[in-house]
């Protein structure tokens, strides 16, 4: 990840900010990521973002989890430690079923999980930049991202024609990085243009 | 162009409808003298008790689906809340055709049960207090007579509002706590009929030393999920025709997430009566999977039919159904619902043959003809109801958060 430059408007509505985000594609600027206090339905549409992929990861923890589970109790019963249980053949195959899906359903929910942190990059002990922190309470917080064929105040005067009722320009570092939240620390200096890191 | 607001039954519609009846007609007749008449008139009999009471529970699983949204205070579901309302009119036909068949069961008594004749067999007369002619007749009547009532008052309330706009909110309230009273009198009724008591009379008493907790479940879930893929096959057909222009691809969607929903609901029951019919190894129970499943000693005819009943059932939806894309996709979801039913027809096939008729398979044409005549039945009946009513409950308090529905 790299320390980049954006400008960063603040709506009071979400009405404007559909708005917004489509004038914004539109002009060809290129919209870094929108935070708002509650999901927003159509939103990510609007933005043309794609489906996420995080049910197929799911589907194969899944096959996964049955997978690995049948072919462990088939060793286990079968092969390794043969127990006549009532009678019953040692390849028992209805008695595994809830063993199989319980365990399935675990593979599939924890690597769901893990999988969702990792996309969203948030986990225990490590930090993310936070563009404006009343996006988590009652500001709708749209970033645009500074390239070499577009400048600061051109932007930001673009942002206020929008009705962003605040706006302003910030250095920060897009990815996750190890760190707390109650200590500050310095990513970027002024003057230089390589990444810092923590 | 102009919303579509009635709709009117297209001629190839109608001939195709009254062609399958036809069928119908035609195959009762003939197998009634190939197989109604003679030593053995069960194979007549059973056909047409697995046709009756399939179609009829699959039709009235429509209403349940409008009464537990009402309930749930559900929304929408209302841009196509007509159409479920039109199939659950299929209920009084096919109602009065179960009712004749049931009647015909136990009074001219084709060996279809025989708990009929309980005399000399000790698990029988132990039943008898249950299973008996008197009760049997008695619930049937109330059973299929209190649906079509209660229906009838569902779609009337729902009708009331097309004309008299409701006005300001607290009417609104109003109407809508009447509709939750009515809908859970027929939940109640519902859950005493096809829940529990109904599927043990009709269906379960074919085997009368059998007996099993999953059943009557087990044939809610099987129905629940054909009725659902039926509902789907209609609003796509109307679609098709251009009529429901609010209904879109997110009301299908989630019409195609309770097809695949319950059909893994279908498949714990499934697995839940096999597993423990399985596990506890009693004889008195392994009995009914003795013509279904073949085992290592023992070979069933009907197994193969079993398994393959429980891949369209439960394989094909499973991994079908699950991706996103394809519960939005209109030839999919449509090709599901057919699959969906008739995969549970075949389920039901093999609750009612597997169990009379445990040599061998005897499914045939005749089979299918009754089945095609009860299709061509309720593609008439709900054709006609179409008709009747505006498509869309225009002054219904939820019908703007069903239009505006977003999954």
């Amino acid at each position: 990840m790299a320390v980049k430059k954006f400008v960063v408007g603040c709506f009071d509505d979400e009405g404007p900010l559909f708005d917004a985000v489509k004038k914004v594609r539109k002009s060809g600027y290129k919209l870094h990521d929108v935070y708002t206090p509650f999901p927003i339905h159509g939103l990510d549409k609007a933005m043309g973002l794609r489906d996420t992929s995080l049910h197929t990861a799911g589907f194969l923890y899944a096959i996964f989890g049955t997978t690995s589970m049948l072919s462990f109790m088939t060793w286990v019963f079968t092969a390794d430690f043969p127990l006549n249980v009532g009678g019953k053949p040692h390849f028992a195959l209805p008695a595994w079923i809830p063993i199989t899906f319980e365990f399935t359903v675990l593979c599939s929910c924890v690597g769901m999980v893990i999988t969702f942190m990792y996309l969203c990059q948030l986990a225990p002990f490590v930090k993310k930049h936070h563009f404006h922190l009343r996006a988590t309470d009652d500001k709708f917080v749209m970033v645009i991202e500074l390239t070499s064929k577009t400048n600061e105040s051109e932007v930001s005067s673009f942002l206020t024609g929008l009705g962003a009722t605040e706006v302003n320009v910030q250095n920060a570092e897009t990815g996750w990085w190890l760190g707390r939240y109650d200590k500050e620390q310095k990513l970027f200096v002024e003057g230089q243009s390589e990444t810092v890191s923590a | 162009m102009a919303i579509k607001e009635v709709f009117a039954i297209p001629a190839r519609y109608r001939t195709w409808s009254l062609a399958l009846m036809g069928v119908g007609i035609l195959s009762v007749i003939i197998g009634f003298f190939l197989y109604g008449t003679g030593e053995h008139p069960a194979r007549f009999w059973a056909t047409m008790l697995q046709n009756s009471v399939f179609f009829l529970l699959v039709t009235n699983a429509a209403m349940f689906f409008l009464c537990a949204t009402t309930l749930a205070m559900g929304g929408w579901q209302l841009t196509f809340g007509r159409v479920t309302e039109a199939i659950s009119v299929a209920v009084i036909p096919l109602g009065i055709i179960a009712f004749i068949v049931l009647i015909c069961l136990v009074t001219v008594d084709p060996h279809v049960y025989h708990w009929l004749h309980p005399h000399g067999d000790k698990i029988l007369e132990g039943k008898s207090a249950f299973l008996n002619k008197g009760f049997f007749i008695t619930w049937t009547i109330l059973t299929i007579g209190l649906w079509i009532v209660l229906g009838y008052k569902m779609r009337q309330l729902s009708r009331e509002t097309d004309n008299a706009p409701l006005g300001d909110p607290e009417t609104g309230r109003r109407y809508i706590f009447k509709n939750t009273v009515w809908a859970a009198i027929f939940i109640v009724w519902f859950a005493l009929t096809v829940m529990s008591v109904t599927p043990w009379f009709w269906l379960m008493s074919i085997d009368a030393h059998w007996y099993s907790t999953m059943y009557s479940w087990y044939t809610f879930a099987s129905t629940f999920v054909s009725g659902m893929a039926l509902i789907t096959l209609f609003v796509v057909f109307l679609k098709n025709q251009g009529y429901l222009e609010f209904a879109n691809e997110e009301h299908i969607h989630d019409l195609g997430k309770f097809m695949f929903a319950f059909s893994i609901f279908w498949t714990y029951l499934w697995f839940a009566q096999y597993m423990l019919i399985w596990y506890a190894n009693i004889p008195e129970e392994t009995v009914y999977f003795k013509s279904r499943v073949t085992s290592k000693n023992h070979s069933g005819p009907y197994t193969g039919l079993y398994w393959f009943m429980f891949c369209i059932n439960f394989l094909a939806p499973l991994l079908i159904l699950m991706r996103r894309g394809s519960k939005r996709n209109y030839t999919t979801v449509t090709f599901m619902a057919i699959l969906i039913i008739f995969g549970h027809w075949l389920d039901f096939y093999q609750m009612i043959h597997a169990s009379l008729f445990p040599d061998h398979v005897t499914l045939n044409l005749f089979d299918f003809g009754v089945a095609a005549g009860f299709v061509g039945l309720i593609l008439y009946a709900v054709g006609n109801a179409l008709t009747k009513a505006p498509l869309v409950a225009k002054n219904h308090p939820f019908i703007k958060e069903s239009i505006i529905h977003h999954t």
